[in-house]
């Protein structure tokens, strides 16, 4: 039978990875991921798990574990946040481009220094160009259920690329909600037995090498069909959604579009903070205001075409991005740069304005939500951009 | 429950605020409510004041911020009073629930809410924790005062929520020692 448990969102994916069974999770703690892999190893310990759990020195040593057990042709996952994001740098471009499909949850928390260890976008953002397929996550919920979802896009055969998913430092790493498990058996069947594509190291018959010495004979080829790899990501992601919401009866897609229909205005915002935005949209709304909102869930592949389509009819629009691309155009967001670019390529004449908010786990409340609002319809009254670059809620 | 209920903890750190929250947001699970409990951490140390939150919905809450207005802030430890604004936006008609050996009556002087419309209760949880559990720690006495408060969950729930949960880990002489402190404060609560 399905439960319904009282989860926070580090203890919903290691129940994730717990009904996964993976082969191998290799691992190094660092807050506020830790829960995850803490609660994961007392199902190892427990039994409830066939897993071999590698305690490691460092992530930089956790990403090697999982590359070297992926290319024997294990089923492999593991678990950071921040500086051991930052750490397995080097790695986490190996693992792409060996094509190895490994899944790792990151528990989005700013980076150093100065020290800090609660949310913003940062370490996953500086991530963003290493290969990896990203899906961020609004809540424990679709964190549970995108991490059990990226088994599946990372393997597929079109795909062969390591997932990384994502939820909230704190905010929903630490936060308990209700979440509803699927049974043990509806994950193990919808994840499937583990057949890597290719032969693996510890296939004697067919001897493969991986991460030999490739110069400018083969090293572009190479790339070039990582490029293919990430090409495909798009459909199987949605191909993935389709087959789990007729499993779980939850819907999941390249993005979410909330009341955006017949808004005039919208936010694009990631992960938790587009829930309180939902809350803000529903207030404005009852005022009759036609506001609305745009959930990226895959930020890559960046569903740049159909991210434009579902913000064309809109008068202004906002982004909202939890870290800053330093020395980018007026030193903005990713998210914004990444949506403008889609809105050059694919159509759509009006104003978009970035926000820049929330880092370091700086406090994002609807208040502040409701001024950007108000700021996208002062827009639309004067017809005049003040600035394209806002910091919410810093003082200067 | 009508509308989504917010949750305020005061304690210190140690004191199981934490704990009290998720145990509170548990029993909501077996109520069939939507909930979040979260902690406000921040380089909290054993005995710095910190604060925790609960949400209680009868529809799913998409809220990821922190509770700025509260319709009930529980204190646990009495010696935050002064130190910690406890009643910082707190709403009209809300509930004020403190660990204290003061009456709801000395509480309102004292915290100058005179001709103000807050509720408050006053149960002495510091001595019911340690004549029934050998310790001081007032979490689960609170939360048997939180139902006589509030009215929003069935005391035997939380009686039951306890079992449960505490039954994994703790000898059944300390679960049921946290029965009998979650059952005085209920009776021995006063509003004022």
């Amino acid at each position: 039978m399905r439960e319904i448990l009282a989860l926070d969102g580090n203890a919903a994916v290691a129940h994730a990875m717990r009904q996964i069974n993976p082969d191998v999770v290799a691992a190094y703690p660092i807050t506020p991921q830790t829960s995850t892999v803490q609660t994961f190893s007392e199902f190892v310990a427990n039994g409830l798990v066939k897993t071999e759990f590698i305690t490691v020195e460092s992530e930089h040593s956790a990403m090697s574990a999982c590359i070297g057990a992926a290319a024997a042709g294990a089923r492999v996952m593991t678990a950071t946040s921040s500086a051991g994001l930052a750490f397995m740098w080097e790695t986490l471009y190996i693992a792409a481009s060996y094509r190895l499909p490994i899944v790792m949850l990151d528990v989005n928390r700013a980076l150093s220094g100065p020290i800090n260890i609660h949310c913003d976008h940062s370490d996953t953002m500086g991530a963003r160009e290493a290969g990896w397929i990203q899906i961020f996550s609004e809540n424990a919920q679709e964190s549970y259920d995108n991490f059990i979802q990226a088994v599946r896009i990372a393997e597929h055969p079109d795909v062969l690329l390591p997932v990384m998913v994502m939820h909230d430092g704190f905010i929903t790493s630490h936060a308990m909600e209700r979440v509803e498990l699927l049974t043990d058996e509806e994950v193990r069947n919808f994840v499937g037995e583990y057949k890597p594509a290719f032969p693996t190291l510890l296939d004697v018959h067919n001897p493969i090498t991986y991460g030999p010495l490739d110069f400018y004979d083969y090293y572009f080829e190479h790339k070039r069909q990582q490029v293919e790899g990430m090409a495909h990501a798009q459909e199987v992601i949605l191909e993935v959604a389709r087959e789990y919401e007729k499993l779980s009866g939850r819907k999941y897609g390249l993005f979410e579009a909330y009341r955006l229909e017949d808004a005039e205005v919208a936010i694009v915002v990631l992960s938790s903070t587009a829930g309180t935005t939902k809350a803000v949209v529903d207030k404005l709304r009852a005022q009759g205001k036609k506001v609305g909102l745009l959930k990226p869930r895959v930020f890559r592949p960046f569903p740049a075409k159909e991210l434009a389509d579902a913000l064309r009819h809109l008068k202004a629009v906002a982004v909202m991005d939890r870290s800053i691309s330093f020395g980018a155009m007026h030193n903005a967001g990713p998210l914004y740069l990444e949506v403008l670019s889609a809105q050059r390529i694919y159509g759509g004449s009006m104003p978009v304005v970035d926000y820049i908010f929330g880092l370091g786990g700086r406090d994002i409340v609807p208040a502040q939500i409701e001024s950007v609002y108000d700021d996208l319809f002062r827009i639309l009254e004067t017809g005049q951009v003040e600035r394209l670059v806002t910091y919410l809620g810093v003082r200067e | 429950m009508g509308k989504m209920i917010e949750i305020r903890w005061h304690a210190r750190g140690g004191q199981g605020a934490v704990t009290a929250g998720k145990l509170l947001a548990e029993t909501a699970l077996g109520a069939g409510f939507y909930f979040q409990a979260f902690p406000d951490y921040g380089a909290e140390r054993m005995g710095a004041p910190i604060r925790a939150y609960t949400r209680l919905s009868d529809s799913p809450i998409t809220l990821h911020s922190p509770v700025l207005e509260p319709d009930v802030v529980i204190v646990l430890d009495p010696t935050l009073l002064g130190v910690v604004d406890v009643t910082e936006g707190l709403k009209e008609n809300g509930v004020l629930l403190i660990n204290t050996t003061e009456s709801p009556e000395e509480v309102r002087k004292r915290l100058n809410l005179e001709g103000k419309n807050i509720r408050i209760f006053t149960v002495d949880a510091s001595s019911i924790a340690i004549q029934e559990l050998g310790r001081e720690i007032t979490n689960t006495p609170m939360l048997g005062a939180f139902c006589v408060a509030t009215g929003l969950l069935d005391l035997n729930k939380i009686v039951e929520q306890v079992r449960k949960d505490f039954g994994k880990k703790l000898r059944p002489d300390v679960v049921e020692a946290n029965v009998r402190a979650i059952q005085r404060a209920a009776q021995e609560v006063k509003q004022g």
